[in-house]
């Protein structure tokens, strides 16, 4: 029983996922409780973990391959969240698309079992079967439109995302090869040991094992994917995966990498190439935003951008103090803050492009006029994706970037703020266009209270934590404490 | 606690003055006015209570975010070389309320952002912990955004982004800089930052003080960092012009002698012929080119740069009496350049042209404009009994030991200003009467002319009675000669 106490929260949201099924096949007439369900068993998720936050004694599970820690706490509670923003931003497409709509929530629910199994993750076996858990009802979630362009990112998704599972396995078996034994904490042992005499081998393990998982991050190289998937996917779809996997994608690297190849010797090596490709990833997912006309794509790009700063945490392996924490921490803070955000601009993109019938950023023109609240929130999103204050996502990069300059990567910090600025002209240029365009009509958007709930929930949380980012650093602090160790 | 009433009341007035409703939306300007009135009243009282030469005082200090990796403090508080700049920010706050009272588009928000303008830079002016500082120095970007690309004329919104766009790339220096110094310094006190002698950081410190530097010399502005400034000013509406000229550029040269010098004074040493250099080429560039201007507001622009360049030619020769000089020639070139922006305003609202060309002969039309003009006009060349002939003879006196060339070259550049102002003043308010403007009125509203009548008053009486000020800058500036041992 205690075993499935500490997967507790996972098993409650994968039941979820089956109830969906059997109310829509018990209750065909009462299809519109589906949401409401999915969110049911969300919250139950939520509270399941904020009972292992209150017994505080947090322990592994499954022989140690499966972890409920502080680390797994932090990331449960934003993917639970995650999840119910994306729910209810999807209650409004999926009722106007009206088929398969158990179907649709229980894939999403399946996909955040996944991403929660991925928080606590601490064994390489583990980690691929979570992770193909998530992906999986994604690549079919890319493909749900119904038009050419829905299947052309599914497919694509599905391809793209297959190749990154195979570089991911081949990368895994090479550190099976070398340790004996997928468990992180072995691994390190092995490496502490005998790692130095292997170092070639375990710096093309740790290449593979990045590409693999840089793929989902959606970094520079393997971003390819991104601006056709956001762009075809249906847009909740779309938001889902550029908070959801990019994060899950960041929770796991982090433990794979701090607990499993944090000795010296080869952090130095892995440190490096996630730098460059933080510089690549923010100054190419920038520079193509720029030039983008269609919203959603442009979204697309910046969330390349957005990865690359998360990486500039995982690159900052400091020497002072605590080894991994600053870094840690800063990449944990960006993820919480940048869910939050990039989600509203999402949900706030969906509301819009639905009611105007375009992604064109030219139509956003005057939005200030005809849906004031809709506007303002997504300008304040945009805002705090641009790191400008009084926002949480200017905090966020300003600890990643204290990290950065904390381990002495002042070169990669300067990317960093310029990229911030050219950042800053795209996402303002949205901003002045629906405050300052004029629109060719004037008429008023109607906006349904379950978008405003979502939409208002992701705007005040980004201007809370602007002005009082305490308690989320703290929290962010705390859970990447486990790693302090190193 | 006086000083977060000072700093914050405009604001309030300004969303005080946002809340009215529409049907009363003239108010607006009185609210904004009541508010400026206040905050300057409370400034005068300030300035008399102020005890000359005993350091920082009307401290208000407290913890706001303490995450251990870094503790922000709000932390205001004045000294001799601060208080005379937030005395000069009310008053030309209360001239650009003035100036703008008759406005007619949309006044709740523009007073808003106007409100809001004069809340930044008081807090750039007072803020004594580094992070803070730097929030406020953004903030102030949004509202001058707003009120060039809204209410502005011309190519508005050309202006306006790149107004932001040169800040925004300065500022991102400046927040490497400012972290850099922080690591390195543990706080981001700039009272403790001022005092510590800081001899190593993650960067190479003159690295630091070029970052800083950069940040700085973007606002002053210096050759070659200039060309947003003129396009701002053309477009921009005359209260913004005046707030712009009058304090904005202020916050360069501040901050220059706050941070640059105060906290690296080694990388001043250093560098202080280089500054010298930089400033007396701006001040001859800056005439140069004022000279072939045909927009009036163009023309004083550049003059600004010119004059802005004896500035730093002042703080580069670091002793206390050109850095005095430094100083008062910011607030002499605030109220002059302020004045002539106020009545170039007049001018224009009345023949809705900029164009030299076009204008002639004035002195008969509108008598009491011209005199203003005139006034202005001649206070700009640096007439004698006025302000700015004291800021500049100290100017020069203090540096021409340390930089004789330097300073050379910059009496040439101003014996150009008395060309450049002379001629368009011949061309503007002499000459043949051009009966296009028969028509046309003389300042007549009693807000006009009590904003021309207040800023006159106030350079008299600069130029008369220096030591009203020189007794309290004397003091602050010597705290930072003695740290750069000049």
């Amino acid at each position: 029983m205690s075993e499935l106490d500490i997967v507790g929260p996972q098993l409650a949201i994968l039941l979820t996922a089956g109830a969906v099924l059997v109310w829509d096949a018990l209750q065909p007439s009462r299809r519109r409780y589906l949401p409401f369900i999915a969110l049911v068993g969300l919250a139950g998720a939520a509270i399941w973990t904020t009972t292992w936050v209150i017994r505080g004694d947090f322990q592994t599970a499954f022989d140690g391959t499966f972890a409920i820690d502080k680390y797994a706490v932090f990331f449960q509670y934003v993917f639970a969240g995650i999840t119910a923003v994306v729910v209810i931003a999807s209650i409004d497409w999926v009722n106007r698309v009206g088929r398969r709509q158990s179907e649709y929530y229980a894939l999403v629910l399946t996909a955040s079992a996944g991403l929660m199994f991925l928080a606590g993750a601490r064994d390489l076996i583990t980690i691929f079967l979570a992770l193909e858990l998530s992906s999986i009802p994604q690549y079919i979630l890319a493909g749900w439109g119904k038009d050419q362009r829905s299947s052309e990112a599914g497919m694509k998704y599905l391809l793209l995302g297959a190749i990154a599972s195979a570089l991911l396995l081949y990368g895994m078996a090479l550190l099976y090869g070398f340790s004996g034994s997928t468990l992180l904490t072995d691994i390190a042992a092995a490496v502490s040991e005998t790692g130095a005499d292997s170092r070639s081998l375990l710096v093309v393990a740790s290449v593979l094992l990045i590409a693999g998982f840089g793929f989902k991050m959606a970094v520079v190289p393997f971003q390819m994917w991104v601006p056709d998937v956001y762009q075809g996917a249906p847009t909740p779809v779309a938001a889902f995966l550029s908070v959801g996997s990019k994060a899950a994608a960041f929770a796991v690297v982090m433990r794979l990498f701090f607990e499993g190849l944090g000795e010296g010797f080869l952090s130095d090596d892995w440190a490096m190439i996630f730098a460059v490709i933080a510089a690549a990833s923010m100054t190419l997912g920038n520079v193509f935003a720029i030039v983008q006309r269609d919203i959603k794509r442009m979204l697309g790009y910046s969330s390349i951008a957005q990865a690359g700063n998360f990486m500039i945490g995982l690159a900052a392996i400091s020497i002072v103090g605590d080894h991994f924490v600053q870094g840690a921490s800063g990449v944990l803070l960006f993820v919480a803050a940048y869910a939050f955000t990039n989600l509203g601009a999402f949900i706030a993109v969906i509301t819009i492009s639905q009611r105007i019938g375009s992604d064109n950023i030219g139509d956003y023109a005057g939005m200030w006029r005809r849906a004031p609240l809709l506007a303002l929130a997504l300008a304040f999103c945009l805002i705090s994706l641009a790191g400008i204050p009084p926002t949480a996502g200017f905090w966020a990069k300003l600890y990643v970037f204290n990290a950065g300059i904390r381990a002495d990567l002042a070169w990669l910090v300067i990317i960093g703020v310029l990229n911030s600025v050219v950042s800053a002209y795209y996402y303002l240029a949205v901003v002045r266009t629906m405050f300052l365009g004029e629109a060719e009509d004037e008429q008023k958007l109607r906006i349904s209270p379950t978008v405003a709930v979502a939409l208002g929930v992701a705007t005040v949380g980004v201007i809370v934590f602007g002005f009082i980012p305490t308690p989320l650093v703290n929290a962010a602090r705390e859970a990447a404490a486990i790693f302090a160790t190193g | 606690m006086p000083l977060t009433v000072l700093v914050f009341l405009p604001a309030f007035a300004g969303l005080l003055a946002l809340l009215l409703p529409a049907g009363r939306a003239q108010y607006a300007r009185w609210v904004a006015l009541a508010g400026s009135l206040v905050a300057l009243a409370l400034s005068i009282v300030l300035f008399f209570d102020f005890e000359t030469g005993a350091g920082f005082q009307f401290i208000d200090r407290e913890t706001w975010i303490d995450v251990g990796a870094f503790e922000i403090q709000y932390f205001l508080a004045v000294d001799g070389l601060s208080l005379p700049l937030v005395v000069l920010t009310t008053f030309l706050t209360t001239a650009a309320v003035l100036v703008s009272f008759n406005i007619e588009y949309r006044p709740r928000a523009y007073f808003a952002c106007l409100m809001v303008l004069s809340t930044a830079v008081l807090g750039v002016f007072t803020a004594m912990d580094f992070l803070l500082f730097f929030l406020f120095w953004e903030l102030e970007l949004f509202p001058m955004y707003l009120l060039i690309s809204v209410w502005g004329s011309g190519r508005r919104e050309y202006s306006a982004m790149k107004f932001v766009l040169y800040t925004v790339a300065g500022s991102a220096f400046m927040l490497v800089a400012i972290l850099a110094l922080a690591f390195s310094a543990g706080t981001f006190d700039m009272q403790v930052l001022g005092t510590e002698t800081i001899t190593t950081a993650v960067l190479p410190l003159r690295w630091v003080f070029l970052f800083l530097f950069i940040g700085f010399a973007v606002k002053l502005p210096i050759v070659p960092l200039h060309t947003w400034l003129p396009d701002a000013h053309s477009d921009a509406p005359t209260a913004v012009s005046v707030m712009l000229a009058g304090v904005l550029l202020k916050m360069g040269g501040y901050a220059i002698i706050r941070t640059c010098v105060t906290i690296l004074p080694d990388q001043a040493n250093d560098y202080g012929i280089w500054l010298a250099a930089i400033g007396s080429i701006s001040v001859l560039y800056g005439a140069f080119v004022t000279f072939r201007q045909t927009d009036v507001k163009r023309l004083i622009a550049y003059s600004s740069v010119s004059h802005m360049g004896l500035v730093l030619l002042g703080i580069g020769a670091l002793g206390t009496t050109a850095m005095v000089g430094a100083a008062y020639q910011m607030l002499a070139h605030g109220l002059i350049t302020g004045m002539l922006f106020v009545v170039v305003g007049l001018m224009y609202e009345r023949t809705h042209t900029r164009e030299i060309g076009r204008l002639g002969g004035l002195a008969r039309q509108m008598p009491l404009i011209a005199t203003g003009l005139v006034f202005a006009g001649f206070a700009s060349v640096g007439l004698p009994a006025l302000a700015g002939f004291i800021a500049e003879v100290t100017v020069f006196l203090g540096a021409f030991q340390k930089h004789e060339w330097a300073v050379i070259m910059a009496i040439f550049g101003v014996v150009l200003s008395a060309g450049y102002i002379l001629w368009t003043l011949q061309r503007v308010v002499f000459g043949p009467v051009r009966h296009e403007w028969d028509e046309a009125d003389d300042q007549k509203h009693w807000w006009e002319h009590a904003s021309v009548v207040g800023l006159a008053v106030l350079v008299i009486l600069l130029g008369v009675y220096p030591d009203l000020i020189m007794d309290m800058l004397d003091p602050a500036i010597e705290v930072v000669s003695a740290r750069v041992g000049a």
